[in-house]
């Protein structure tokens, strides 16, 4: 399995750190917190360490540490406008519940 | 779900706890809020892709209001509740706004007490209206505007002022933001806040100096980026001049060319409106069609060429250029010194400004950021710092204060305690002493300015320290503190060192200098320098003459016995001969005849001295005083 980025979701990263004007990709993972038990991480990635597991996905380098990959493998970040407001979207298949306003989850 | 944004390595935030942080630019003719989102500083727009607020206030009668573009659209239709570059009157007072019979609102006096004592007031339609109320209703619009676009409530705003904004101008700024419902971080100068959004955009070290012409108002800054620190090196400026008076100008132009006299305030703002859309198309255009249907149905129809605008519009340039020799002046540096100048603020797409200004620098200026933008995106980085959504590398930001601060002292003269151009924050003590004998009480009146005379300078507070201990005078060691906070806001306090008693003040600052005051007191420092020396001189000889008739006076009262008829009559006549000099403007004539008194006192002094010896021998026993070996 693996965890994707749409094309569009690729395009604005490769944006994000061509601007930011360093990085070698973006770090995915979960945190235990939040109301509904889990939480997303989504930031810039300066270094990989060595456990780190690689996906690559539209030329964009995805890094996401082995103990997060469950909770999150086979799932595919989107990049969309709602209103005024734009940002990522997470559409992972492992969800079982999340609160309302999908800030958090569970599996 | 909720839509997530990427954060800095290890600064992901915990669910529902986005540190959600703005810049906000508040212009004189437009706003704009600006965030960090995806570690890149972007300006947030409206549900139509607008980025730019016009900051226009109409009031309805209804207690509605509009803001912005719905604002702007009725200024012409209802001027008189339609607020526009209110910025203007910011902690101002009535008589500090110059051009009111040129204005079409109603001006109601300003409220004696309370918050906003000395600030003009506006009677709209829907009641009076402080100009800190009508900013608070921009704020609120971009407030909602930002909250929308991120999805979440704001912890706080970075809002950025012009670098000449007095303690009173960034009292009603923070005022008008609390209104609004929003958390200050800062205040930022807005050229800081564009050296922010270009230093790091293009991480160039170095000296810059930063070109801000906007709607109402022109700044000039030096600044020193390295090591991403920024220092201010210098400050200048002319808040009375900006983009509008490019816009009067052709105003003027068509009155003369149509043969108009004095127009209805419905008319002025009507032409105004053309003025600026003449002015906006001439940056792209060789020549500019205004046509205009008057209130009395006459039609207007004129061509401006952009030959004759940049003609009319010379000296305006021209005054933009004074204020920056004066900043390279003070920051004792030279054109060749300057790496970079960046144009900041509407006006300068004018291609006579740029070209003017690379003229003098000898240099093209940097514009690869939109100029109307710059500053709001700079706000913005600050923001994202100071909220704490930035790893490591915090930088320091250095802002100055625009004028000196100080305390009067006695003969009315200033005495500088914060130099003009020390960066902020910052604090310095000094520290005074009593006049007179028993003194108990000390009034503190804090000014800024320049000048050497208080009556020349700016009165900001006063207060008193008082329970001093009675001693002779200059026995008293009074400590007076004064501290600038990161916003530019001072506070002052006093402490009598021997007894620990204090008194201190926040500078409610008492509205009422004007930016062109700033300006004008800035020029005349330097202009009167001759004269402000010689009226240093003057005051500190009178005083000197003062407390040496106080004192002989005294002394005659307590040991006038001492004297014979001569010796008495010879120290009153030189008495009534130094008094006389006090009265003229001539230090060198009371020094002389304050040496005369002086002269003739010694013989009484003498006689005074062994009567208090002889007072203090009585009795004695000549053994008593032998000194042991």
């Amino acid at each position: 399995m693996a965890i994707t980025l749409t094309e569009n979701a690729a395009k604005h990263v490769r944006n994000f750190i061509a601007k930011r004007g360093k990085g070698v990709g973006l770090r995915i993972g979960v945190r235990t917190s939040g109301c509904s038990g889990m939480a997303y991480k989504l930031e810039f990635a300066d270094e990989a360490t060595d456990d780190d597991l690689r996906f690559a996905s539209h030329g964009v380098t995805l890094l996401v540490d082995p103990k997060s990959l469950p909770y999150i493998d086979g799932m595919e970040l989107d990049y969309t406008r709602e209103g005024l407001n734009e940002g990522f979207r997470f559409n992972n298949p492992n969800i079982k519940n999340q609160c309302g306003c999908g800030e958090s989850f569970g599996v | 779900m909720a839509l997530l944004q990427i954060s800095e390595p290890g600064m992901s935030t915990a669910p529902h706890q986005h540190r959600l942080a703005v810049g906000i630019d508040l212009g004189t003719t437009n706003s704009l809020v600006a965030t960090v989102r995806n570690g890149i500083s972007v300006v947030l727009n409206d549900e139509n892709g607008r980025a730019l607020l016009p900051s226009v206030v109409r009031y309805l009668a209804d207690g509605g209001v509009a803001v912005g573009e719905a604002a702007q659209a009725m200024q012409s239709e209802d001027a008189a509740n339609t607020i526009v570059s209110v910025k203007r009157f910011m902690g101002r007072g009535l008589k500090d706004v110059g051009e009111i019979s040129r204005l079409p609102y109603r001006f109601a006096d300003a409220p004696s007490a309370g918050p906003g004592s000395g600030m003009l007031q506006l009677r709209t339609v829907a009641g009076i209206k402080s100009p800190v109320e009508v900013s608070a209703e921009i704020l609120k619009v971009l407030r909602s505007r930002a909250e929308v676009a991120l999805g979440g409530e704001l912890v706080g705003a970075v809002i950025t002022v012009p670098a000449y904004f007095d303690d009173a101008q960034r009292q009603a700024t923070k005022d008008a933001a609390r209104l609004a419902g929003l958390n200050v971080l800062r205040l930022l100068n807005e050229p800081t806040a564009a050296a922010i959004a270009y230093g790091l955009d293009n991480a160039a070290e170095g000296v810059y100096a930063v070109y801000d012409l906007g709607g109402g108002t022109f700044d000039i800054s030096i600044l020193r980026l390295s090591r991403g620190v920024f220092e201010v090196l210098a400050a200048n400026g002319d808040s009375a001049l900006g983009g509008d008076d490019f816009d009067h100008r052709i105003h003027c132009w068509l009155l003369e060319k149509n043969h108009l006299s004095a127009l209805g305030p419905r008319d002025t703002r009507l032409l105004l409106t053309h003025a600026r859309a003449a002015k906006e198309q001439l940056t792209e255009h060789a020549e500019a069609r205004i046509t205009a249907m008057l209130s009395t149905g006459e039609m207007i129809d004129s061509v401006l060429a952009r030959s004759e605008f940049h003609a009319m519009s010379q000296n305006l340039v021209q005054r933009t250029l004074q204020p920056l020799r004066r900043a390279l002046r003070d920051a004792e540096l030279g054109v060749a010194d300057i790496k970079g100048v960046v144009m900041v603020g509407g006006a300068t797409r004018m291609p006579q400004v740029q070209h003017a200004v690379g003229e003098f620098f000898g240099q093209t200026p940097l514009t690869n950021l939109d100029p109307d933008k710059v500053v709001a995106l700079g706000a913005a980085i600050q923001a994202n710092l100071l909220a704490g959504n930035r790893s490591g590398g915090d930088w320091l930001l250095l802002d100055v204060i625009p004028l000196s601060l100080g305390i009067e002292t006695m003969g009315g003269l200033a005495e500088k305690i914060i130099p003009r151009n020390s960066t902020i924050p910052t604090a310095r003590a000094q520290e005074f002493t009593t006049y007179r004998d028993g003194q108990t009480a000390m009034s503190i009146h804090v000014v800024q300015g320049e000048r050497e005379l208080v009556s020349d300078c700016r009165s900001l507070a006063k207060f008193e320290l008082r329970g001093i201990p009675a001693m002779v005078a200059g026995a008293a060691r009074i400590r007076v503190t004064f501290q600038v906070d990161a916003d530019g806001l001072l506070n002052v306090s006093a402490r009598e060192m021997g007894s620990g008693v204090e008194a201190a003040i926040t500078v409610k600052p008492s509205y009422g200098l004007s930016d062109t005051e700033i300006t004008r007191m800035l020029q005349e420092s330097t202009q009167h320098a001759q004269d402000d020396m010689q009226a240093r001189a003057l005051r500190e000889q009178q005083t000197e003459a003062e407390q040496l008739l106080e004192a002989v006076q005294h002394a005659l009262e307590l040991d006038g016995g001492l004297l014979d008829q001569a010796g008495r009559e010879k120290i009153e006549t030189r008495m009534v001969a130094l008094r006389d000099t006090l009265q003229l403007a001539d230090h060198l004539a009371i020094k002389r005849a304050a040496a005369a008194l002086n002269d003739a006192t010694v013989g009484f002094a003498q006689k005074r001295m062994d009567k208090s010896v002889s007072g203090v021998l009585a009795g004695k026993n000549i053994s008593d005083l032998e000194v042991k070996p």
